[in-house]
């Protein structure tokens, strides 16, 4: 029973990556865009509809005790809105800056998370985040199936949606963008504008996945947003190959299960005072994993379309690629 | 407001300029932002750390220098700690950047630096702890000079160093025939390579530049400040911040960007308070983009 109810609980937090992680494939595996502040989006997410759902709390603004449901829009809407901010600024000029902006995004909302204790809580970060089967607390395996059963609900809804865009007349404009910008641009589509939805929509699941574990776990503080995550995330879309959703599922699923279980490891092998020296053993391990099959595989398991860049010397036949736009 | 913001806002900036030059040469010469950059700063700080410890145990305890805070050991070991540096840089470069520059696909190779900056980081931690230390416990008076500005004889030495550094710089790229072939790789690859250029030697003359200098400005952070694993992880942001604002690929532009951002944290701690120090590059970075990408001296690509 208790293997069981630990089985619910990992599979939950594994699909909650692979939300995540389809928000990534929909912007870098469809359609090209580098995001390095991963975890920005997924905290804006988790702060917003923590911030619509608690209940009033007089020593920070809001708790505005609306449902669940509610503060899932209301995150996707505020995580859609920040990517597709972020997008239209950077997305005129060279790939890499749109990195870099989203490098310094994921900074900002770490600084505000832990800074403006008036709206987030500071580093003692949001509690009593409402749990959709809360009732069903005091008997813990229900409650992990239930909230296994939602998550994996909303993962099925979300990958079926992607889906069906990359298949759609939409995802089929991304893809030409990517892989040949010139062209899809000449037939007189709009390169920025795709590029800026597809940015947005990537961020909103990623802020759904965000609000998602806020209400699995009960509790946010901004430690659980850190550029780790960001590591994570961009470690499991490339092990399960980059342009495809299933990859992008399975990828999370065997990316989690070997950082869960390298962290069980840890914590049998080593002492409680080597732990933290242990765990950034693990980081290492990860960073040199990533590294690898950048090099050997970089289509990684499902992910077998060829892929170019937008720019760079992938794109090097067209120099002046980047003044036509 | 008081004028201690402008040594304060000189030494950050010092900091982030020599990063931002290491920056700005990479992405322009090797086209692609690095990640690992800051890495390069942390490990040339505990690099020479350990170095100053070794020295210490063979040859006892030895006095600093009159004013400062270090001797001769810390100047010995930071030549010797950007000479480690650059041997790492050229070894990541061996085993991962050239590789994936070979496939051509810049923004793989930026993912590999950000890979590579996550394992350099915590290896570190791994190595020394996340516990911060020091090269001198030492505290130093802070001497007044006038209009309510206080500098210690430490920041005082980095500032000319810095100085030193940013000018052998300059005259290195304006001046040898290796800058010039830097430059023209920087502007036209192509073309850089039919006028027979080579091509591998300028990129590891690139690699040894960018990481003594961010070797430099981490051992600053860690005389002036401290000494810990994520030291320039920290400092990514401002550097990329500074490189754009000065426009890439160039020398004076990203020292210049890095003078302005620190001068506007600095600013901006008075004001507004520390804690939101790291935002100031963040806003200078998107106002740059907005009004003018290409920098202040930077010229559009071709």
């Amino acid at each position: 029973m208790d293997l069981l109810g630990y089985g619910a609980f990992f599979l939950t937090t594994a699909l909650i990556f692979s939300l995540v992680t389809l928000g990534l494939n929909l912007q870098w595996g469809l359609t090209g865009l580098f995001n390095v502040g991963v975890a920005g989006f997924v905290a804006i997410g988790a702060y917003t509809s923590a911030l619509l759902t608690t209940p009033d709390d007089a020593a920070r603004l809001g708790g505005f005790g609306l449902p669940i449901l509610v503060g899932w829009l209301g995150a996707m809407l505020v995580g859609g809105v920040a990517a597709a901010i972020t997008g239209i600024a950077t997305l005129r000029l060279r790939s890499d800056y749109l990195a870099i902006t989203t490098f310094g995004v994921a900074v900002v909302v770490q600084l505000v998370a832990l800074n403006a204790q008036k709206l987030t809580g500071g580093p003692f970060g949001i509690g009593f985040i409402p749990r959709p089967f809360g009732g069903l607390a005091e008997t813990p395996l229900l409650f992990n199936l239930s909230n296994l059963a939602i998550v994996f609900v909303m993962t099925l809804i979300v990958y079926l949606a992607l889906e069906h865009l990359s298949r759609s007349p939409w995802g089929r404009v991304l893809n030409a963008l990517r892989e040949d910008e010139r062209a899809a641009i000449s037939l007189g589509k709009s390169a920025r504008f795709y590029r800026v939805q597809a940015f947005g929509v990537g961020g909103a699941i990623m802020a759904l996945a965000g609000a998602l574990q806020a209400h699995f776990t009960g509790f946010i503080a901004p430690d659980n947003y850190l550029p780790a995550l960001t590591f994570q995330v961009w470690v499991m879309l490339i092990v399960g190959g980059a342009g495809s959703n299933i990859g992008a599922v399975i990828g999370s699923i065997l990316v989690w299960a070997i950082w869960a279980g390298s962290g069980a490891l840890t914590s049998v092998l080593f002492s409680p005072e080597q732990q933290a020296r242990a765990a950034s053993l693990q980081i290492v391990a990860i960073g040199v994993m990533l590294c690898v099959i950048l090099l050997v595989r970089p289509n990684g398991l499902f992910g077998d379309r060829p892929r170019r860049a937008r720019f760079g010397k992938g794109a090097k036949a067209a120099p002046d690629e980047s003044a036509a736009r | 407001m008081n004028l201690q913001f402008v040594v304060d806002g000189l030494l950050a900036g010092s900091m982030i300029g020599l990063g931002a030059i290491g920056v700005t040469l990479t992405y322009s010469i090797l086209r692609f932002s690095n990640f690992a950059h800051g890495d390069f700063m942390a490990w040339g700080a505990y690099a020479t750390l350990a170095v100053v410890g070794a020295i210490g145990a063979m040859f006892g305890k030895i006095a600093p220098i009159a004013p400062l805070s270090f001797g001769w050991p810390l100047i010995a070991a930071l030549i010797i700690g950007m000479a480690v540096t650059g041997l790492l840089a050229l070894a990541l470069d061996l085993v991962l950047f050239a590789r994936l520059r070979a496939k051509g696909q810049a923004i793989i190779v930026v993912m590999a630096s950000f890979g590579a900056s996550m394992a350099l980081r915590s290896l570190l931690e791994f190595i020394f702890t996340s516990r911060p230390t020091y090269f001198s416990r030492a505290i130093q008076i802070a001497m007044p000079v006038g209009f309510g500005i206080r500098i210690t004889p430490d920041q005082i030495a980095l500032l000319l160093l810095t100085a030193v550094l940013v000018l052998g710089v300059h005259l290195l790229m304006t001046r040898t025939q290796t800058g010039r072939s830097m430059q023209a790789l920087s502007q036209n690859a192509a073309l850089a390579r039919i006028v027979g250029i080579d091509v591998a030697k300028v990129v590891r003359v690139t690699w040894l530049i960018s990481a003594a200098l961010a070797c430099v400005a981490g051992v600053m952070i860690g005389i002036l400040i401290q000494i810990r694993p994520f030291m320039g992880f920290e400092m990514l942001l401002p550097m990329f911040a500074a490189a754009i604002l000065g426009g890439i690929g160039s020398v004076p532009g990203a020292v210049l960007g890095g003078v302005i951002i620190g001068m506007a944290e600095a600013g901006a701690v008075q004001l507004i308070g520390a804690e939101w120090r790291a935002a100031v590059s963040f806003v200078i970075l998107m106002a740059v983009l907005f009004v003018r990408p290409v920098g202040l001296f930077g010229v559009r690509e071709r």
